[in-house]
This record gives C-alpha cells, sequence and structure tokens, in this order.
C-alpha cells in the first residue's frame, strides 16, 4: 500500500461570500397612490415624495403627498364607513375580515420582507423572521377578540368610539400598522392610518391586501406624508381618537393640541431603558442580549436598551467580551441574509446619531467602535460602545435611537435601581442574574412598561406593550389593547 | 477544585446557536468549508468486532478519500481502540494522519485508575498519536470533582508526549452548567483537547454543548494564554451540520482555531457526505451513494 502526502493548502482565512435574497418576484410600482374609500387615488394637488433606500440611496418610488383636503376625504370615508356597514356587520363578520387579512399577509410574507428591507434599510433576517411574523400574529390576535368583548370585559358593554387617527413610524413600518389597525377594526372602528414619509411602501401593500380582501370602502384609509400631515390628522375635527408612535417631542406637542378637546388619545414615545447585568448572570448570555438589546434593527427601537448598567467586579470582562463580539457583526447589504445591522433609515437619522456620538466624545466618553467596514454609499452607521460616562452625561440622558450603547458601572442593587428610573423615559428595562428572588426585587422597583428578565426584546400579541412617565400612555397589545378604542359602560341589565 | 463560577443559561445558548445556524454559507466559503471540514476529521472504527483488516482499509480511505477527485485534503486523524494501534500506525506510515486511540476503559470509564493508566501507558508505546480518554462520570456527578480532576491529571502524565483528549461524555452530564464546569475541570488538568462524547451515549455531540464547550475554550484562553482544541463527536453525519460548526468555531474562537490542530470531528459517515457535497459543488450534480467508497 502506498500513501500520498497531501498537501493540506487551505485558505487561512475563512470569510463568508454574499448570500443576497432575490428580489425578482417583487415588483414596486413607479408610484403609490393615496388609499381612500376603498380606491387608490392621487393626492387634490398631484404632489408626490421620493422613497429612498438607505442602503443605495436610490429611489425606489414616489408616493403621493395628501393635503388638507385630501384628509378632509379620508376622514369623511372612514365616518361614511363607521356609521353604515361597520358598525352594522355583526362582530363575528368583524373577525372574519381580520383573519383574511392576516392570512394574506402571511401569504405575502416574503414580498413584504423585501420591500421593508429595501424601504426602510433593515436586515432581510429580522425583516423576514421578527417583523412580518409578528404584524401577522396581531391580526390573527386581534381577529379572535372581535367577537368575545362582552367576555374580555365582563359585566361591562364595550362600545367602539368611531373614527382613529393613527400615525406610525418609520423603525417598524408594517409591525406598527398592525398594531395600530388590528385592535382598531377588531373593535368596530375605522380609521386614517399614515405611515411615516421615509417608509410609506409597505403601508400600501398592506393597502392593496386590505382591497383585495374585500374589507367596505372607507373602513380603513391610507394617507401618506410627513409631519405636517400628521398635524393636520390631530386637528381635523372628524377625528374621534389619535393613536401615535413616535418621539417624544411629538407626544408632547399632540397632549397640548389635544388640551380641552373630547379626543382619546394613546401615545407610545421614547425610552433610554436600562439594561442590568449582575455578577451572578451568565455572561456569555447576557452579551447576546446586549447585542440584541442595543444593535437590533439598528438600534432604531424605542424599547432598545441604551443604557447598560454592568455590576463593578465584572464589567471589565463584560466590556471585553462585548467589544469582541462586535467585531463579529456584519454590517452591510440588507438583503444579505447574513447581515446583522442593516442601513440607517435615512440621512436625517445618520445626521443625528454622529451628532451624538461627537458629543460623547467632546463630553469625555471613551468610544469604541467595531472595525467593520462601512459602504461608500448608503447611510451607515458602526456599532459603537461608549464607556466611562455617568447619568449626567446627555448620551446617558438623551434617547439617540441608533446602534449607540452607554455603559455605566454600579455595585450594589439598590444603587443601580435609583439609576435606572433615573431618566424621564420608562418603557422597557432588562435584568442579568442567575438569583430569582433578585429578578423581583428589581423589576419590582423600576418603573417601566416592560421589563425582560434575562432575555430582551420579545414581543407577543398578547402582552400589553407602552410606557410609563414620558414614554407615553395607554396600552398596545393584549386585552389592554382594546381599551383605547372602547368606551366602557356599566350593563344595567 | 470549587464548582464553576461560570453560569449558562440553557434558553440564551439555544437562541445564540440558532442564530448562528441561519448563517447562510454559499459558493467558494461553502467549498472552503467543506475542505476544512474534510481536513478536521477524525475518521472512526470503534466496534468490538474490529479487525485489523477493517482497519487497514480505514487508513486506506483517511489517506485517498476520493481518487476520482484531485486535490482533496486527507482526513486528520483515524480513531480505533487500543489493540488497533500498531496496524493503524504501520498502514498510515509516510502520512500525516494521526493515530488516535481510545483509552481508560473507554467509553464507560468503570475500572481502576491504576488500569486505566497502565492502559494508557500500553497505548503511548504502541504508538497513539492521541490518546481519548473518558472523564469517570459517576464521580464528577456525585461533586466529586476533585477525583476527576486528578484522575485527568494522571493520565495526562501517563500520555508521555501523546495529545490528550477529554472525552466529557455530555449525554451523561445533562445540564450545560454541568459542561461547563467538566470542560473548566479537564483544561485546568491539562487537557490538550476536550471532547463531546463517547458516540455510544445518546445524545452525543449537539451544538448547544459545543457552544458551551467553545466558550469554555475561550475564557480559558484568555485566563491561561493556552489553546485547547474541540473535538464534538457523534451525530454529525451531514455536510451541512459540520458547516454550521464551522460558523459557530469561527464567530466564538475565531480564525485560529479553523484548523485540524484545533478542531476536529469525531465521525464515521460526515466524511462520504461532505465528499458527495464537494462534488455537488465543483460539478452541479449529486452523484449516487455508490460513488463513494464505505470503508
Amino acid at each position: 500500500m502506498t500513501i500520498e502526502n497531501h498537501p493540506q493548502n487551505l485558505q487561512a482565512d475563512w470569510t463568508y461570500d454574499p448570500a443576497p435574497q432575490s428580489i425578482e418576484h417583487v415588483d414596486i410600482h413607479d408610484s403609490y397612490e393615496l388609499f381612500i374609500n376603498g380606491k387608490f387615488t392621487s393626492s387634490k394637488d398631484g404632489s408626490y415624495r421620493d422613497s429612498i433606500n438607505p442602503a443605495t440611496e436610490k429611489t425606489l418610488a414616489k408616493v403621493a403627498e395628501a393635503g388638507v383636503e385630501d384628509v378632509d376625504l379620508a376622514v369623511e370615508a372612514a365616518r361614511q364607513a363607521y356609521e353604515g356597514p361597520w358598525s352594522q356587520m355583526t362582530a363575528a363578520e368583524r373577525g372574519k375580515f381580520l383573519f383574511r387579512i392576516a392570512r394574506m399577509i402571511q401569504e405575502r410574507s416574503r414580498e413584504l420582507a423585501i420591500v421593508e428591507s429595501l424601504d426602510g434599510g433593515k436586515p432581510i433576517r429580522e425583516s423576514r423572521d421578527v417583523d412580518i411574523p409578528l404584524a401577522a400574529a396581531h391580526f390573527f390576535y386581534y381577529a379572535g377578540w372581535a367577537d368575545k368583548l362582552d367576555y374580555a370585559f365582563p359585566g361591562r358593554q364595550a362600545q367602539s368610539i368611531g373614527v382613529a387617527a393613527q400615525i406610525i413610524p418609520w423603525n417598524f413600518p408594517l409591525l406598527m400598522a398592525a398594531w395600530k389597525l388590528a385592535p382598531a377594526l377588531a373593535t368596530g372602528n375605522t380609521l386614517v392610518l399614515k405611515p411615516a414619509e421615509t417608509t410609506p411602501l409597505t403601508a400600501m401593500i398592506l393597502a392593496d391586501i386590505i382591497r383585495e380582501a374585500d374589507l367596505p370602502p372607507g373602513v380603513v384609509n391610507i394617507v401618506t406624508g410627513d409631519g405636517d400631515l400628521g398635524k393636520q390628522l390631530v386637528r381635523h375635527p372628524g377625528i374621534d381618537k389619535i393613536a401615535f408612535t413616535g418621539s417624544t417631542a411629538v407626544g408632547k406637542e399632540i397632549m397640548r393640541a389635544l388640551a380641552g378637546k373630547d379626543k382619546r388619545f394613546t401615545l407610545e414615545l421614547g425610552g433610554k431603558a436600562a439594561n442590568i447585568v449582575f455578577a451572578d448572570a451568565a455572561i456569555d448570555q447576557a452579551i447576546e442580549g446586549i447585542v440584541n438589546s442595543i444593535f437590533f434593527n439598528q438600534g432604531h427601537v424605542c424599547c432598545a436598551g441604551s443604557r447598560l448598567f454592568v455590576e463593578e467586579s465584572v464589567a471589565q470582562e463584560v466590556t471585553q467580551k462585548l467589544r469582541e463580539r462586535m467585531e463579529t457583526l456584519i454590517v452591510g447589504d440588507p438583503l444579505d441574509k447574513n447581515t446583522d445591522i442593516g442601513a440607517i433609515n435615512s440621512i436625517d437619522q445618520l445626521k443625528r446619531i454622529q451628532s451624538y456620538v461627537e458629543i460623547g466624545q467632546q463630553e469625555g466618553g471613551e468610544l469604541y467602535q467595531s472595525s467593520c467596514i462601512l459602504p461608500d454609499t448608503g447611510y451607515w452607521h458602526a456599532p459603537t460602545l461608549f464607556s466611562n460616562v455617568s447619568q449626567s452625561h446627555r448620551i446617558v440622558q438623551e434617547e439617540i435611537f441608533g446602534p449607540v450603547l452607554a455603559i455605566q458601572t454600579f455595585r450594589t442593587v439598590d444603587e443601580v435601581i435609583d439609576k435606572a428610573n433615573n431618566t424621564p423615559y420608562g418603557l422597557s428595562g432588562g435584568v442579568w442574574t442567575d438569583k430569582g428572588a433578585k429578578i423581583f426585587k428589581v423589576t419590582r422597583n423600576i418603573r417601566a412598561g416592560v421589563i425582560w428578565a434575562n432575555t430582551f426584546n420579545k414581543f407577543d400579541p398578547s402582552s400589553p406593550f407602552g410606557g410609563y412617565k414620558e414614554s407615553g400612555m395607554g396600552r398596545e397589545g393584549g386585552v389592554e389593547g382594546l381599551l383605547p378604542y372602547l368606551n366602557l359602560t356599566t350593563n344595567t341589565r | 477544585m470549587t464548582l464553576s463560577e461560570t453560569r449558562v443559561d440553557q434558553i440564551g445558548v439555544q437562541e445564540r446557536v440558532a442564530r448562528l445556524q441561519s448563517r447562510s454559507i454559499k459558493n467558494d466559503s461553502k467549498k472552503e468549508a467543506l475542505t476544512l471540514a474534510l481536513s478536521m476529521i477524525d475518521l472512526t472504527t470503534l466496534e468490538g468486532r474490529d479487525s485489523p483488516n477493517k482497519v487497514r482499509q480505514l487508513c486506506y480511505k483517511a489517506t485517498h478519500l476520493h481518487e476520482s477527485f484531485p486535490g482533496l485534503p486527507h482526513v486528520a486523524a483515524i480513531c480505533v481502540y487500543a489493540p488497533m494501534i500498531r496496524t493503524a500506525k504501520q498502514a498510515l506510515q509516510g502520512s500525516d494522519v494521526k493515530v488516535a486511540a481510545v483509552a481508560t476503559a473507554f467509553p464507560s470509564g468503570m475500572t481502576s485508575l491504576e488500569t486505566k493508566l497502565d492502559e494508557v501507558k500500553q497505548a503511548a508505546q504502541d504508538g497513539a498519536d492521541e490518546i481519548d480518554m473518558v472523564i469517570s462520570r459517576g464521580r464528577f456527578l456525585s461533586g466529586d470533582f476533585d477525583y476527576v480532576a486528578e484522575e485527568i491529571n494522571k493520565v495526562k502524565e501517563a500520555c508521555g508526549t501523546a495529545h490528550l483528549k477529554v472525552i466529557l461524555e455530555t449525554g451523561e452530564l445533562v445540564t450545560l452548567d454541568n459542561v461547563r464546569t467538566a470542560s473548566d475541570i479537564a483544561m485546568t488538568a491539562g487537557a490538550d483537547f476536550i471532547k463531546t462524547s463517547t458516540g455510544k451515549i445518546q445524545p452525543a455531540a449537539t451544538p448547544e454543548v459545543t457552544l458551551v464547550m467553545m466558550q469554555a475554550i475561550r475564557d480559558f484562553y484568555r485566563k491561561h494564554g493556552r489553546k485547547v482544541g474541540l473535538k464534538p463527536a457523534g451525530g454529525i453525519s451531514k455536510s451541512k451540520q459540520a458547516i454550521q460548526y464551522l460558523v459557530m468555531l469561527r464567530e466564538t474562537l475565531g480564525q485560529d482555531w479553523l484548523n485540524p490542530d484545533l478542531f476536529r470531528f469525531g465521525a464515521s459517515s460526515l466524511a462520504n457526505d461532505i465528499l458527495m457535497q464537494v462534488v455537488k459543488q465543483n460539478t452541479g450534480i449529486y452523484q449516487s451513494t455508490s460513488y463513494f467508497s464505505l470503508d
């Protein structure tokens, strides 16, 4: 028997080749119109705004820009649909429409995921595995409630409110539309939805789904435009309820505008969540939790864990491991299946993040960024870490809404609870420890709408979501998510 | 030795594994991974009915993976029972393929330390390049970590120049916390490699267990500056699984570990599945299994 010596000749550096999602079967139109009274109609003044792909800076489509007259038409259509077919329909029939929309979202999930990533810059892995399945899940969940409202609130009569104006943000475009639409429709209201001006495209596909689902005309109207359009909607006399998700600054403006008026409203606003790692936590898994809490969706998440608190005795270990983990994050083409961090949603948001990173350095924070190479065109920001900062630093106090994390250390449980609460926000939080008792102590004492223990950014339609303090009022999701869309009266029988 | 202070969260590990498994490996990166995986295989036969001829056939396969497809690497080692060491050494003369032998009353480890040490010394004398020992799981589970550590330490001494792989038999340790503790004990006691399983107990290697062991190796390296190798064994029979392990390796331990000196697959049927994929990647056609030798 003879044995040859084969050379091993292996490439020293094994890297991943591009694995782009095919976009062949996705048909993005040149232009999209307003969806009013069941029909796609151009705006009265015929104006359009371009929707940009933030990864390439190229125009994807032009989208109609609604004006005052268009808003009047949309509100009027919603009013007629409310007084007409929608409130006459049995609750079970209403539920069927929601089930139908949920199934159609599932059927078109690939298309929706691709368009979401093209229009907003988020990695296809997230739009495919998180945004779109959760959007469908919300419709399924609230479809089930439509004919069971009497059981949701025993002894009380649940009545719809009327016409809702719903204004949604650009970070989870379709998912936020689902959070707003599903409970409003299940409870028998009609609505006018305004997507964000940088990410209107999946809402336009949703309009197409709603039309195909044969929902009575006017029940759902979608108008596209910027903040001025939102202002008109909020101030429109024909609106009974406003649901807004966005910045705290705009939330305050809405409250001022509505003062003294008989209009219901819910606000889901900003956050600056504390993510707390104790020395007795499973550190390697906590590192994953930290990555997920701040780098998920490029950090464009209102409940992001942007303030990291690490117990002093493990601070060095956590910081080192986090830095190494950040090096393995793949930043780039949102349509590549291996991408972990995609494009920043818009040039304005990129500038805002960059200015905060500058402020952080001026204030003496110690900057660390992963050495990833950012593409030449498009809007990108490297995963960023600030240490040597305190509660007095602006980057610790203000919402950045980008992949920028600030690390502080602490020594005792009471100290970290105080610091976690030392913010005008109160949307979310996280705690990492192996000790069950510590989880209860911390979660009971932090004033935030949701606190995750040994995990982060987990969402489910059955779980209510919303803020304390300046993070907003009202809840979305769960039974509680029905309340903002109902008048409850005592059943006198 | 005291209990490991490092805690492991099972759900967190499962989520990390799922995330890593969603990596999409295409084109050249897939070809490279397949070749790399081939070169990392410990081609294994561990049966009571093994005979010298069977071992000689295996040795020929180790160096001639697929003659009709030139340029392929040879596997890293062949893994046999101790009585087959001399046969294997002879058959592999002149090649770089190592001979690994299982010892210490493999697979149960149920014999006295003296007997185990004699067995290891004999294996080293017979020329084994690598010795795969099993830890005393009963002692470990009853909390006698000192015994487990001392045993590994003595076996390491008995190995002489042979490399020591320490099999944790994670299927019997059950929890990931135990896997982490056993990994730390083995590395501290002198293991050159830590290995998941004997292949005789189910479950054998799982991605979760392997990830926890990788994290232990990384932490040990950071603390002591010594690079310990890793060998998942048993249950890895498909190319796709092998590539997923390599992804996990690359993103946990990094490029330094992406070579047969520090990472091995303990497997018997993996080689043929990889060969089938290599041929497919290069010709675009899946061949029938009849074209791949069964040695």
